[in-house]
């Protein structure tokens, strides 16, 4: 409240006349100072499901492919049929153990299954099995990366640590699609009983941008070891956030949860949505409501979902037809035991792929390439594996040629004939060539992005036969250089004039002269160069001869 | 008070699986004497030690009969509802101190894993018929927990600069 008063003096003192200016400007500081002291600051941790990337379910032996025809993926099990009874699918347990590694949790040796009651269309046995009192991961953290180039706040990549509260294995539910007009409820079970990953973060996140960059580095991470196809528009990866304000000092706020966001770009929307919804409100006097709600796309807003009036009574009991899973490591993996029914924490974590952050790291420390290149390779499986193609067998390879030749032509090319990277036909081993011919200076940058083109469209010379055919060698002799740049400026007078008049844009026009001349054979910083000096010398001759 | 239940029910589960235990030991192992007594034993619990009888009000008989899809029907049903709960009171008498909570008499076991193969599954008819509705493949159900009608104000980045 002061400081919203001592802004409002501000404003009236700064329209007065320049007398009250250095006054007026000091308040402001001032006002600056204590706002940013009582600043509201929001909270946020969020929880993940992830569906397990398997071919049948947690616990029967339906299959899990995504838009199956309704109800035909599910086994008399899944829809609760009396006298079924569950068995854990061992492709899970793995997935869940080694999303747990890769998330620096530690396994628990013994887990226990919980059933955990609500009463809804979608859930057939009234129950869900899940992992709420020993839960098969718990404590790991995550690190990811908190960058975003269209926005100020976070053009400097900057690092942020999430911890992970634990990690636990559950069925999925059906799917229902709500027919608001007719009144009614339809229900697919193809989905109820898909193993799930739930994942829980401390809230130690603050505002929507940090969340996202969560997300997308675990997407990463479920990508790079294979557990979960991370898919948020089908679904196989669903985001709830928890959100509340408070000042600094003060006790955390009531929080909200948002379910059920289903893209990236929605977390950070709906969370930073949220967090202004709540602070406006907290102003106006008004108080946060615990509750449940729903992210609307079309207007951007959270709307309150409907069965708020009461606290859920989810009456956990302990599964009784699972006994405990467990999970073993190589100092206690029996060898009398069936060696299907052991799972060796060890062995799983000896086979985890180089994961997403360290090879990011790898990029810039060892490779030389700048963060803002590192995040942009790592950003996509497809991307980096392309990426270490072109490296693939080329010790002497520059990685900063490469980097800069895939993602700005190749990536171009992708883009503009509507594909992705990984099913695109131009070969790795082609652009490295490319980029061999850069590095020796055998051609400039330019030629290089014309050879990607060429080569992208389907030229099938290789990319030194083709400068051989086209004559497309760079020009280095400087006489020649020199030459060329006279005659621009001799055919150019009076672009040469409006430069001389200082403006300097009409320069460009000199440099594409020369280049358009020479096919883009030469290089631009050096005819920019020679133009300079051309231009320059003979600045002076003329005003010595004036 | 659900959680008075569920525990009765644990333990009227856990007594249920301990005689059938007790059962099989009598056939398979005869010989070895049990260490259940064989007669059972009366105390009889002074009311006064037990603690404080729980009152039921008609807003949690709602909310139970709701939750468990049961119906009380009448006054003798909520009354036959305390008296479950009033026995059930005794159990907190017994000293548990030290004793490991237990789920199930397989807690020395270990969940078998099934390898994960597509087994089950492609039997639309079979799982349809139960449904007393169908709308092409789909099982009709009542609306359910549907986002409540927008009448929000508007906090998004637009009104956020008005407000600067």
């Amino acid at each position: 409240m002061a400081c919203v008063i001592i802004t409002n003096i501000f404003k009236r003192n700064s329209f007065k006349k320049l007398g009250h200016f250095w006054y007026a400007r000091s308040l402001s500081v001032a006002a600056t100072r204590l706002k940013h002291d009582r600043e509201w600051k929001a909270v946020i941790g969020i929880e993940i499901h992830a569906q397990i990337y398997s071919k049948s379910k947690l616990f029967s032996g339906s299959g899990t492919e995504y838009a199956y025809p309704v109800n035909n993926q599910v086994g008399l099990f899944d829809a609760a049929i009396p006298g079924t009874l569950p068995v854990i699918n061992k492709r899970c347990v793995e997935a869940a153990v080694m999303t747990a590694l890769a998330l620096n949790c530690s396994v628990n040796k013994v887990s226990k299954f919980d059933r955990k009651h609500y009463f809804y269309a979608d859930l057939p046995a009234g129950y869900q099995i899940t992992q709420q009192r020993q839960p098969i991961a718990t404590d790991g953290y995550c690190r990811c990366i908190v960058y975003n180039p269209a926005v100020p706040k976070y053009r400097e990549p900057r690092e942020l640590s999430v911890r992970i509260i634990q990690l636990q294995l559950e069925q999925d539910s059906g799917k229902s699609l709500h027919d608001e007009e007719n009144g009614y409820t339809l229900v697919d079970l193809n989905r109820a009983g898909v193993g799930l990953m739930e994942i829980v973060t401390a809230p130690d996140m603050c505002d929507g941008e940090e969340a996202a960059s969560l997300i997308k580095e675990l997407q990463l991470i479920f990508k790079t070891i294979g557990t979960c196809n991370a898919r948020m528009d089908e679904g196989s990866l669903r985001v709830d956030a928890n959100i509340s304000v408070h000042r600094p000092g003060e006790p955390l706020g009531v929080r909200t949860e948002v379910k059920n966001l289903n893209s990236v770009r929605f977390v950070a929307k709906a969370i930073d949505y949220e967090i202004s919804r709540q602070i406006e409100l907290l102003e106006d006097g008004g108080k946060v409501e615990n509750e449940t709600k729903a992210f609307d796309f079309k207007t951007g807003r959270t709307v309150s979902m409907r069965d708020k009036e009461m606290k859920q009574d989810y009456r956990f009991m302990p599964e009784p037809n699972l006994p405990p899973l467990r999970i073993y490591d190589s100092s206690d993996a029996v060898s009398h035991l069936d060696a299907h029914q052991v799972i060796n924490v060890d062995d799983i974590r000896a086979s985890i792929p180089t994961l997403p952050a360290a090879k990011r790291t790898h990029l810039v420390d060892v490779c030389g390439l700048p963060w803002a290149d590192a995040i942009k390779l790592s950003s996509e499986v497809n991307l980096m594996e392309y990426f270490e193609g072109i490296l693939r067998d080329a010790p002497h390879r520059l990685p900063k040629t490469a980097a800069t030749i895939l993602l700005k032509h190749v990536l171009r090319c992708v883009y503009k004939a509507k594909c992705s990277i990984a099913d695109c036909n131009l070969a790795p081993q082609r652009v490295g060539e490319i980029c061999d011919l850069i590095d020796t200076s055998k051609i400039t940058w330019d030629i290089g992005a014309k050879l990607v083109d060429m080569v992208f469209e389907g030229e099938t010379l290789n990319p030194a036969a083709i400068v051989e055919k086209n004559k497309w060698h760079k020009i280095t002799d400087n006489e020649v250089i020199l030459r060329l740049c006279q005659t621009a400026i001799d055919e150019n007078p009076k672009a040469v004039r409006k430069y001389k008049e200082g403006k300097k844009r009409y320069f460009s026009t000199l440099i594409h002269h020369v280049q358009n001349k020479t096919e883009q054979c030469t290089d631009s910083f050096v005819v920019m160069d020679t133009l300079k000096q051309l231009v320059l010398c003979e600045y002076s001759k003329v005003t010595q001869e004036s | 008070m659900s959680l008075v239940l569920s525990r009765l029910g644990n333990t009227v589960k856990r007594l249920t699986s301990f005689s059938k235990l007790c059962k099989s030991k009598r056939v398979f192992a005869s010989n070895e004497k049990s260490k259940v007594p064989q007669k059972p034993t009366w105390s009889h619990v002074e009311e006064n030690k037990l603690t404080e009888e729980t009152l039921i009000d008609n807003e949690t008989i709602d909310h139970l009969e709701r939750m468990s899809l049961v119906d009380f029907n009448n006054q003798a049903g909520i009354d036959r509802l305390n008296k479950a709960i009033r026995f059930a009171d005794q159990l907190q008498l017994v000293n548990t101190t030290g004793v490991e909570p237990m789920d199930t008499v397989l807690e020395n076991r270990s969940l078998y894993l099934r390898s994960d193969e597509v087994t089950d599954g492609n039997c639309q008819n079979d799982i349809l018929q139960n449904a007393t509705k169908v709308i092409e493949d789909y099982f009709v159900a009542p609306p359910g927990n549907i986002p409540l009608p927008d009448q929000e104000r508007d906090y998004g980045p637009a009104s956020a600069k008005k407000r600067k």
